[in-house]
């Protein structure tokens, strides 16, 4: 299998007024190609942080990255953000979606900042995206028309739409009820298993993380554990073995 | 990324807040209207001065007489260095000039029947019309003879003849009287209109200078001498000639001042050209300040706009945008509006001038050069003022301005 992400002794230090914070302190690992990972860890462990440097939004204090084969050490700002824009599609905990702003416009954003694709592309790819997440009924809803779980299938549409090496997401399903989630992970395994995306998945829910093939434990901003999931859960299953509610 | 899809990132924000886009331009749109309709008021006002100069003889030169005591100011009307001495010097010896006349004028009441009205009567020479570019339209001039015998005839202006003769009867061959003095009205001169600032040209009754001076206002002194130079371009060296002239008649010594003033229609359309030019720059000024306002406005609303779309911001670089393009989404949305504005404003500044022209009757020529430097600026200001918020927004940190609350 073939690395997508090696990282090596990652560190994070924050200077805040005369202290330094340290978020990573030595962190190792790889992903291979096809991959789900979630990362756990208690809040404040330096999950964010890690994902962030993964995503190229930030840049490590020391230690080596490399993406796709490339040491992003070596890229400038501009280079980084169009490695954002075609290795990589992020997913927030609070969606992030354009307000007032159509679901197939929001899809369409980053492929705006890809100059080799034309109108009639982008808007093919956006309307694809949004098929593959289960949205076709719902091209011209703006977020405030959407449940939050829609509204983050709009974002998982989005970072998908450029055809990223790799998803990265960080406390997607945090905002959600836990049947939605579920369907979120859902989709995330197909993603996963019928596509064969990367996934490197921040959660600090443990039935989350039951969903995918490897956690790595962080605390304290180190590695503590790093194991492959033995017992795969699939999120489809779970979804239909929780309890059917009609109330509230 | 593209320029087209840069603009397309621009108008779609401004469509989501169309009120505030449109409040955000009204500054601009009253600053351009306002630029662009002072300067079409300023310059039409500066041409029609011109044109009735030019229309009163551009070669013309008035010489009036003036104090040369140090001290003392006297009106020009009660000094009298002008003669008919003066007249026959210049006449006789000019080279730069064709025609020379003396003028003296009285005011007072003409009366026909029983209708009467106040106006002024001019006395002059034939030589007069020539210089004043007037002419008869019926009946004839008086000439020479008449000059010499300072017969009671005159010429009459059309709103002269619309007060005394209000049923159309033909005023050649009719007696008026000027003061109780009887004139025969010998021509009626061809009408010249109002004057650019509502000066009436035709109310004029023009009669022989000796006329004038012996029976209505018994004087042997001029108010003024007119006179045309060969052509505009030798207006300066006919105002130093007659210069010398007249120094040399009124044995002036060389340390003395002159006793009169010479005055060429080219310099006195240079005088109003600036005074003209300054008050339009005057009014184009105070106009342009509520176009600096107006890009207050826009650089204001712009910093508010960076402020509240920081997570929008801290979301496009995360999928993708370079600083240049947050930078550039920022900017073309700042120039967007000036430009809008701008182009809202040159049809409110060019309706207004052509309403100003046709209910006020003031004239206004809109010139297309004020058109495209008020655009010019429009769009300078949105760069000027939209880069500083414009920069701000291109250099927050993407993960500060996801985190955004
Ligand atoms: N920009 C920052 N400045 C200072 N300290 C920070 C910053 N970002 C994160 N930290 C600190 O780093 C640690 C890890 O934070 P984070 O990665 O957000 O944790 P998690 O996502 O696991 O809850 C925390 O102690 C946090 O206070
Ligand atoms: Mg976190």
């Amino acid at each position: 299998m073939s690395k997508i992400l090696e990282i090596h002794d990652l560190k994070r230090e924050f200077k805040v007024g005369s202290e330094i914070v340290r978020a990573l302190k030595g962190v190792s690992f790889d992903v291979g190609t096809g991959e789900f990972i979630t990362i756990m860890g208690t809040s404040g462990s330096g999950k964010s942080t890690l994902l962030n440097v993964l995503g190229c939004l930030d840049k490590p204090s020391s230690g080596t990255y490399l993406l796709d084969g490339v040491d992003l050490k070596s890229l400038n700002r501009n280079q980084l953000a169009q490695f954002r824009n075609t290795k990589i599609g992020f997913v927030f905990q609070a969606y992030n979606l354009l307000p007032r702003t159509s679901a197939l416009e929001n899809v369409e954003l980053p492929l705006l900042y890809n100059p080799s694709i034309n109108t009639k592309e982008r808007r093919e790819r956006a309307i694809q995206a949004l098929e593959a997440v289960k949205l076709a009924d719902r091209f011209d809803h703006t977020p405030n028309q959407l449940s939050g779980g829609q509204q983050q299938r709009v974002a998982i549409a989005r970072a998908l739409v450029n055809e990223p090496v790799m998803i990265l997401a960080d406390e997607a399903t945090g905002n959600l009820d836990t049947r939605t989630s579920y369907e979120i992970m859902s989709l995330m395994q197909e993603l996963n298993q019928v596509q064969k995306k990367t996934i490197v998945f921040v959660t600090h829910e443990p039935d989350i993380a039951s969903f995918s093939s490897r956690t790595i434990m962080l605390r304290d901003g180190k590695v503590q554990k790093d194991t492959p999931n033995e017992n795969l859960q699939s999120a489809r299953e779970a979804l239909n073995s929780l309890p059917v509610t009609e109330d509230y | 990324m593209n320029a087209l899809n840069l603009l397309r990132i621009a108008v779609k924000a401004l469509q989501r807040n169309k009120l505030r886009a449109f409040l955000t331009m009204l500054g601009i749109i009253i600053g351009v209207a306002a630029v662009i309709t002072m300067m079409s008021i300023g310059e039409g006002s500066r041409r029609s001065i011109e044109s009735n100069l030019t229309s009163m003889g551009s070669n013309m030169i008035t010489i009036s007489p003036s104090s040369n005591s140090p001290g003392v100011r006297m009106s020009g009307s009660s000094i009298q260095s002008l003669t008919v001495n003066d007249v026959i010097a210049l006449r006789n010896q000019a080279t730069n000039l064709t025609a020379v006349s003396p003028m003296v004028s009285a005011s007072g009441q003409v009366i026909k029947g029983a209708l009467n009205w106040s106006t002024s009567i001019q006395g002059a020479s034939p030589e007069y019309l020539d210089i004043r570019k007037l002419e008869v339209s019926e009946g004839i001039s008086f000439d020479e003879s008449d000059v010499r015998s300072s017969a009671k005839v005159c010429l009459l202006g059309k709103t002269v003849i619309d007060n005394l003769f209000p049923n159309g009867e033909n005023p050649v061959g009719q007696i008026i009287r000027f003061n109780k003095i009887p004139f025969q009205v010998i021509g009626v001169l061809a009408s010249k209109g109002q004057s650019g600032f509502g000066q009436d040209q035709d109310d004029i009754i023009i009669a022989p200078y000796t006329t004038v001076q012996n029976r209505v206002l018994a004087s042997t002194y001029f108010q003024s001498i007119f006179t045309s130079a060969i052509s505009e371009a030798a207006s300066e060296a006919a105002s130093e000639e007659i210069t010398r002239i007249l120094r040399e008649t009124h044995r002036l010594r060389a340390t003395e001042e002159n006793d009169f003033s010479v005055r060429t229609q080219a310099e006195l359309i240079n005088t109003l050209n600036t005074t003209m030019g300054m008050l339009t720059a005057l009014l184009t000024s105070v106009a342009s300040i509520s176009l600096v306002i107006g890009g207050i406005g826009i650089m204001n609303i712009m910093y508010v706009s960076v402020t509240e779309r920081t997570r929008e911001i801290g979301l496009r670089m995360s999928i993708g945008a370079r600083p240049v393009d947050i930078l550039m989404q920022f900017l073309i949305e700042a120039i967007l509006i000036s430009i809008t504005g701008g182009v809202i404003g040159v049809i409110i500044g060019v309706s207004a001038s052509v309403l100003v022209s046709g209910i006020l009757n003031w004239p206004t020529v809109i010139s297309e050069p004020s058109i495209v430097i008020s655009f010019l600026v429009c769009a300078l200001t949105g760069v000027f003022f939209g880069y500083y918020p414009a920069q701000k927004a291109s250099r927050l940190d993407p993960i500060e301005a996801l985190r955004y609350e």
